[in-house]
């Protein structure tokens, strides 16, 4: 590190100290994440470190944890129901975020303020009490306990995702550029296609991404809107940890790290991509 | 088209007025983005709204005791309550007619319960009387209630029959704030043990505020390395945000419970270093450490987020024209760079307050019974105690706290400024 030479001994001091204190926050975020991928090669049913993994010793390491995961029937329900439950509500909240984006980014909409704000609400909402709600309702119209109930619960929960997402890819959005289109020949329906749908892409994409990570990490709702028919990885996981802790989740938490760090890059490309193509250079 | 002569009202190609067809225009683009905004809006109604609304309807829902006993709560509307004497003859006809209607039909122990919830002993007055009502063929009825139990001949049981006959109350909202309505003295403080929400709304606010403050104190630094370094080297260091971020909850909470139980990562290294003897391994879990420590993890990233894009806006060159007329760079900082990160500091808190004010899985989790919040009453009411009426009035109250703060974001933030990642 080169200081300007005006720079006093305390400064520089400081400078160190400061790299240090940011260096230990770092390390606060990240180890407890990273620390849980060794743990669960673990050979024996502890959350903890055994002499033999200290000293390396491949007796001290096993897969078994994921043989427990991969052979397990209520895990292997739990990553079906995760992804169809995933799946659905996130082409259905999609679908209408996409939707409602387009329209709210419109030159003149009655109540923007007011619709965006409910549209938003149930990002906003504490989780526990929508999951409350939507128990007392659900149970009223029987959608309580059923895969529909926990896919319209999901949906609802990843919306306001992708109409943040959408509507922020058409902030600024040149409406000269349609028009252009349309006075060139081509037909409203081939210039959305066209124009608007390229530049929205990236937006739609991660939004959806967002959603399905919503849906895909809840646990609160599907407690509640759900029964053990509906049981999804994280409400596997809360039982597991609430009945009897084993280290195969663990296993299954390494696994949902690398499904965390997949959809963090694509949604940092799709950004990227997204700034690129409005022209928006990457600062 | 001809040139428009002065004052002629200016017309279209199609030759209507220019105003008119510019309304039409302007109609016809509201009408279309409503209709694109329609579905959704619909959508959110039914599956979020309405469950929202009708849960605050279950708050103040007592329609469970006139359902129970019609005929004597009819009756007992023209009694005078606070007259000292017991209703006629007719109130109890009418309540023994109702019971053992209740009682036939096994709904009857519904109303003992909900009676219950005011004064303890109601349930098993109504259990008790279910069971022998059926038996008594004709009157007087009122000696016959009460033998059955003695209560039925006690003013303040039919002081609190009355009191919590109409269809819509206020019990449970009182309840949640440690009041209650007493039938002689109006509403009054709860009994000394009986207070337990005002206390529990307390620590959740005071935890969620130690929580906002150490995201604040632990984001501020590093929100400040990676506005000031090159693109380069901060677009690495974030994503050591950014994968938190996008971390399940439940894997970080996991990862927190390896890391600080007694047999845990931390526990282990402590007694290895010897700072630590075997015996006396730290409690950092299941209580409020555990609550505090694995939360203000979790919820970091929702602070430095906002603060790094702040800090990002503010040119480099205010702190040197601080520095070069004279500031130290100390007080510098404190006065020209802090003051512009307040908005970043304002979003960041607001937004990690109003997530840490709901949450339910973490401190259910870790939290054991020091460290709860209270989102785990509520769950606990509706799962275990199954009295939904209170879980939703507690609920009501926790939303009530979160639109609050939720007005103040939009205020400093605005929510159409909401980014994500």
């Amino acid at each position: 590190m080169k200081f300007p030479p005006y720079t006093t001994p305390l400064e520089r001091l400081w400078h160190y100290v400061f790299r240090i204190i940011c260096g230990a926050v770092f390390f606060f975020l990240i180890f407890p994440i990273v620390v849980i991928i060794p743990l669960s090669f673990n050979s024996v049913p502890f959350f903890t470190f055994t002499d033999a993994m200290l000293s390396f010793d491949p007796a001290g390491y096993s897969l078994r944890w994921y043989q427990d995961f991969f052979t397990s029937l209520n895990w292997q329900r739990a990553v079906e129901n995760s992804a169809v439950i995933a799946l659905f509500s996130t082409l259905l909240a999609t679908a209408l975020g996409t939707l409602a984006a387009l329209g709210l980014s419109r030159r003149h909409v009655p109540l923007r303020t007011t619709l965006m704000a409910l549209l938003i609400s149930p990002m906003i909402v504490p989780l526990i009490i929508s999951a409350c709600g939507m128990f007392f309702f659900y149970s009223r119209v029987n959608l309580q306990g059923t895969f529909i109930g926990v896919i319209l619960a999901h949906a609802a929960l990843g919306t306001p995702f992708v109409v943040i997402t959408v509507t922020a890819t058409l902030v600024g959005f040149d409406h000269s550029l349609t028009r252009a289109a349309v006075s060139l020949g081509a037909s409203p329906a081939r210039a959305f296609f066209k124009i608007i749908v390229p530049l929205i892409l990236p937006g739609v994409i991660s939004g959806a991404l967002f959603a399905f990570i919503t849906s895909f990490d809840e646990v609160v709702v599907i407690l509640f809107v759900g029964t053990v028919e509906q049981r999804t990885i994280p409400w596997q996981m809360f039982s597991g940890i609430r009945e009897q802790i084993s280290p195969t989740i663990l296993a299954v938490a390494t696994l949902l790290i690398i499904v965390s760090m997949l959809l963090l890059t694509s949604v940092e490309m799709l950004r990227r991509r997204g700034e690129k193509l409005r022209g928006i250079t990457p600062q | 088209m001809e040139s428009a002569q002065p004052g002629a009202i200016l017309t279209t190609a199609d030759g209507a007025p220019l105003k008119q067809s510019l309304g039409r225009a302007l109609r016809r683009e509201k009408t279309v983005s409503l209709l694109l905004v329609a579905p959704l809006f619909l959508f959110i109604v039914v599956t979020f709204l309405i469950p929202i609304a009708d849960m605050l309807l279950r708050g103040v829902d007592n329609k469970i005791v006139s359902e129970q006993i019609p005929r004597a709560v009819a009756l007992l509307a023209e009694w005078d309550g606070g007259g000292g004497e017991l209703p006629g003859e007719a109130v109890f006809s009418a309540m023994v007619a109702d019971l053992q209607k209740g009682a036939k039909a096994k709904t009857i122990n519904r109303l003992g319960k909900r009676l219950n919830y005011e004064k303890s002993g109601m349930s098993s007055l109504f259990r008790k009387s279910a069971r022998r009502v059926l038996r008594l063929k004709e009157g007087p009825y009122r000696e016959a209630l009460v033998k059955i139990d003695r209560r039925w001949g006690d003013i303040q049981t039919w002081q609190l029959i009355k009191t919590f006959s109409p269809p819509y109350t206020g019990g449970y909202f009182l309840t949640a704030v440690d009041m209650r309505l007493d039938p002689a003295e109006g509403i009054v403080r709860q009994q000394e043990d009986r207070r337990i929400y005002l206390n529990l709304f307390g620590r959740t606010l005071w935890l969620s505020a130690l929580i906002t403050l150490l995201t604040l104190l632990l984001g501020y630094p590093i929100a400040y390395l990676l506005a000031t370094l090159p693109t380069r080297t901060s677009n690495l260091l974030i994503i050591l945000v950014l994968l938190p971020f996008w971390t399940s909850l439940l894997v970080r909470t996991t990862s927190w419970i390896a890391l600080l139980q007694q047999e845990g990562v931390i526990n282990d290294v402590l007694v290895a270093v010897g700072i630590l003897d075997n015996d006396s391994r730290l409690a950092m879990i299941h209580n409020r450490i555990g609550t505090v420590v694995a939360m203000t993890h979790i919820l970091l990233p929702f602070m430095v987020l906002p603060l790094y894009s702040v800090m990002k806006t503010i040119p480099p060159s205010y702190m040197r024209a601080a520095v070069s007329l004279g500031a130290h760079p100390a007080l510098a900082f404190l006065r020209i760079y802090v003051p512009n990160t307040v908005p970043g500091m304002g979003a960041g808190g607001i937004l990690v307050f109003i997530l840490a004010i709901g949450y339910y899985i973490t401190p259910a989790l870790v939290g054991g019974s020091s460290g709860t919040f209270i989102s785990n009453f509520i769950a606990n009411h509706i799962s275990s105690t199954l009295n939904w009426g209170l879980a939703a009035a507690l609920g009501m109250l926790l939303l009530a706290i979160v639109l609050a703060l939720y007005l103040l974001y939009d205020r400093i933030v605005g929510i159409d400024n909401m980014k994500l990642g």
